[in-house]
């Protein structure tokens, strides 16, 4: 799961296309996602093992069938290290420019 | 966010690889001395077949349905913290520790059992064990939590 495998996984609007799907009702077969998109089932297979070796997307057994369930931790880890950092330099420069705003009053 | 349909998963999955060994996953969510660092101040312990949680003066405790040091435990999941979810149907959470040959160890949470559960189960998605898990990594492998 390192992040190289989740931005390319993320890199593709089918792949996101096929997230949310997953976002709305998790836990579902190759046959259900299918069914919702323009592409052949080896298309699709194809995107959900980018999506697994990502660990995006685990797939578990029920039974007979496969499930495909969305994995959020990646995209989490990936907020924390990248996108946290960002933002909360942006919110400590808002910080001091009010701060220093003030001041000068 | 796409919509703003509350949407409740009554079977979700996590996973998260930590660099550490299942035995210091396993004493990381079972001991009291670990668990409060990471899983939002908690202390878990196993005892006499059930898990006890305490966090201040609020203690519950939840059923074990199995349990394989290092590799699974299995046990009832009531959100005592919280006494509108305490009072839904109990769930349940599936711990899988599988140690990978590259010495990481994948940990995968379960939590399912969720039909009767729907205040908590929107509780725990989003952030609820995201939360956890990316705590517990970082708590594993710095020796720090990420905040708190």
């Amino acid at each position: 799961m390192d992040a190289d495998h989740v931005f390319k996984a993320l890199a593709d609007p089918t792949r996101r296309h096929l997230l949310d799907r997953l976002f709305e009702r998790d836990g579902r077969t190759l046959t259900e996602l299918e069914s919702e998109l323009e592409m052949t089932r080896f298309g699709v297979m194809k995107h959900l093992r980018v999506l697994e070796d990502a660990g995006l997307v685990v797939p578990r057994r029920q039974g007979r069938e496969k499930l495909h369930f969305l994995n959020p931790v990646p995209i989490r880890l990936i907020h924390d290290r990248w996108i946290d950092k960002y933002t909360e330099h942006r919110a400590a420069a808002l910080a001091d420019l009010k701060h220093e705003l003030e001041e000068t009053a | 966010m796409s919509t703003t349909t509350t949407n409740v998963q009554t079977t979700q999955v996590y996973q998260v690889f930590i660099l550490a060994t299942p035995e210091q996953i396993w004493d990381a969510i079972t001991k009291p001395e670990f668990t409060e660092r990471y899983f939002h101040g908690v202390r878990i312990e196993l005892r006499d077949g059930r898990r006890f949680s305490a966090l201040g003066d609020m203690e519950w405790d939840e059923e074990i349905l199995e349990a394989d040091e290092p590799r699974r435990l299995v046990h009832r999941w009531i959100a005592g913290y919280d006494p509108e979810m305490a009072a839904e149907e109990p769930s349940r959470v599936t711990w899988e520790i599988q140690p990978q040959e590259d010495g990481t160890t994948l940990l995968t949470v379960v939590h399912d059992k969720l039909e009767g559960a729907a205040k908590t189960a929107a509780s725990v998605s989003g952030t609820g064990w995201m939360f956890v898990l990316s705590n517990l990594k970082t708590f594993l492998e710095t020796g720090k939590p990420l905040s708190g």
